[in-house]
């Protein structure tokens, strides 16, 4: 199972990141543990400077944009 | 695939050109095609909307294109390492002219803040960028250029600037470090690393291509909006209206105007047309340029957010110089031109 946290503080983009992540991990067959991060604090540990970023077990593979469901498919695709 | 796009790009821009050589005469062609006399008010309004919609839409899908593809040199982690460790003054003055290229999205604002706080910013630096990132863009330009043309824009932009700059230096010696929010000021110190992410020429187009759907996809409606309050204002207001109460002998009316514009929150793309619209009825230049500054960089949503991080009290001296300097350039614009 991947461990995906997408980082932001509840703006639209952040919305729609999490949606395309939920869509995409759906439609792969991926199992994902989806964690929404909305601590600034948390967020800040991360070292993302503009929201929306996506953490993968851990790394940060995304900031500051609603990443393309190219880039998201890439993710999931690996496994 | 890549030479596919190449060739799509360079036609777009052909199209791009051959649509914005034939924006008058495809206007005059559709106001005489309308079965409205020219002359009249609604005729007056509706020439003024067929040309100048189209024309501003055109403009900002190019300079929001490119601007795209520079913004993929800037990411925010990339301007916090260009920044950090440099001198005061020149730093300020890099921060202003970052603030112009890098993406920002006042949501980032908190997040952006605390990263140039961990990489040891100074507090001045970080609020010149600050105020000149919403302020100065690329759509605020595009759009003064599209009114009222170039030298206008570059006004803005230098002006603009200056009121980045001197605000930042003029809070970094006032030493508002102790207005933090308590959190803020503990956040210890960090060696930052800045790994550049690969963009091959692919990559940059596309993202211009994004940020065309994203930016214009968003504000076009404001823009008909605005340039439609525009129109009317145009076509019915008689002209000189604006003179007595937003023209040059009236003083009063750059705070006024500075004042009313803070609360408000609207995007350039919205607020210009409207701009355009008193100037033309006589309202001074300084004055419309205070009012649609005033709106921009200060903005009632942006405090909210800011307010995670600064004190009331910051928040509160960070409006008043923002405000202060725009007044200033509100009465040299009115003493100079």
């Amino acid at each position: 199972m991947l461990d995906v946290k997408v980082l932001g503080g509840g703006c639209n983009n952040c919305k729609m990141t999490i949606k395309l992540v939920e869509a995409v991990a759906l439609e792969k067959g991926v199992e994902i543990g989806l964690e929404k991060v909305e601590d600034i604090q948390e967020i800040m540990a991360y070292d993302v400077m503009s929201t929306p970023g996506v953490v993968i077990n851990g790394i940060v593979v995304h900031r500051g944009s609603v990443p393309s469901r190219d880039k998201v498919e890439g993710w999931f695709s690996l496994e | 695939m890549l030479k596919d796009k190449r060739f799509l790009l360079v036609f777009g821009i052909i199209i791009w050109v051959l649509l914005y050589a034939s924006l008058i005469p495809l206007s005059e062609k559709i106001m005489s095609l309308l079965p409205f006399d020219s002359t009249s008010h609604l005729g007056e309004a509706l020439a003024f909307f067929l040309y100048d919609a189209p024309k501003v839409l055109l403009l900002l899908t190019g300079v929001v294109f490119a601007m795209g593809i520079i913004n993929t040199w800037f990411t925010p982690e990339r301007t916090r390492s260009l920044l950090a460790g440099r001198s005061l003054g020149l730093a300020n003055i890099l921060a202003a002219s970052l603030g112009v290229v890098t993406p920002f999205c006042s949501c980032s604002a908190v997040p952006l803040f605390i990263g140039f706080v961990q990489a040891g910013i100074p507090l001045g630096v970080t609020f010149s960028f600050l105020i000149a990132a919403p302020m100065v863009n690329e759509i605020a330009l595009t759009l003064l250029f599209g009114l009222f043309g170039w030298r206008v824009a570059l006004l803005y932009l230098g002006l603009g600037l200056s009121v980045a700059v001197m605000g930042g230096l003029v809070l970094g010696r006032l030493g508002v470090e102790r207005y933090l929010e308590p959190w803020v000021q503990n956040i210890s110190k960090k060696d930052i690393a800045y790994e550049s992410e690969l963009n091959t020429f692919q990559q940059r187009i596309n993202a211009g291509a994004l940020a065309v759907k994203e930016v214009v996809g968003k504000v076009w409606p404001f823009i008909l909006m605005g340039i439609g309050v525009g129109a009317f204002i145009h076509g019915y207001v008689p002209e000189n209206f604006m003179a007595s109460f937003m023209g040059k002998d009236a003083w009063w009316s750059v705070p006024l105007a500075v004042l009313i514009g803070i609360p408000m929150y609207s995007s350039a793309a919205g607020i210009i047309p409207v701009v355009q619209a008193l100037l033309a009825k006589g309202a001074a230049l300084g004055t419309a340029l205070a009012f649609m500054m005033s709106v921009v960089a200060l903005s009632l949503p942006e405090m909210i957010i800011l307010r995670k991080v600064l004190t009331i009290r910051l928040i509160g001296l960070f409006v008043s110089i923002v405000a202060l300097g725009i007044l200033m350039v509100g009465f040299v614009f009115n003493l100079v031109l």
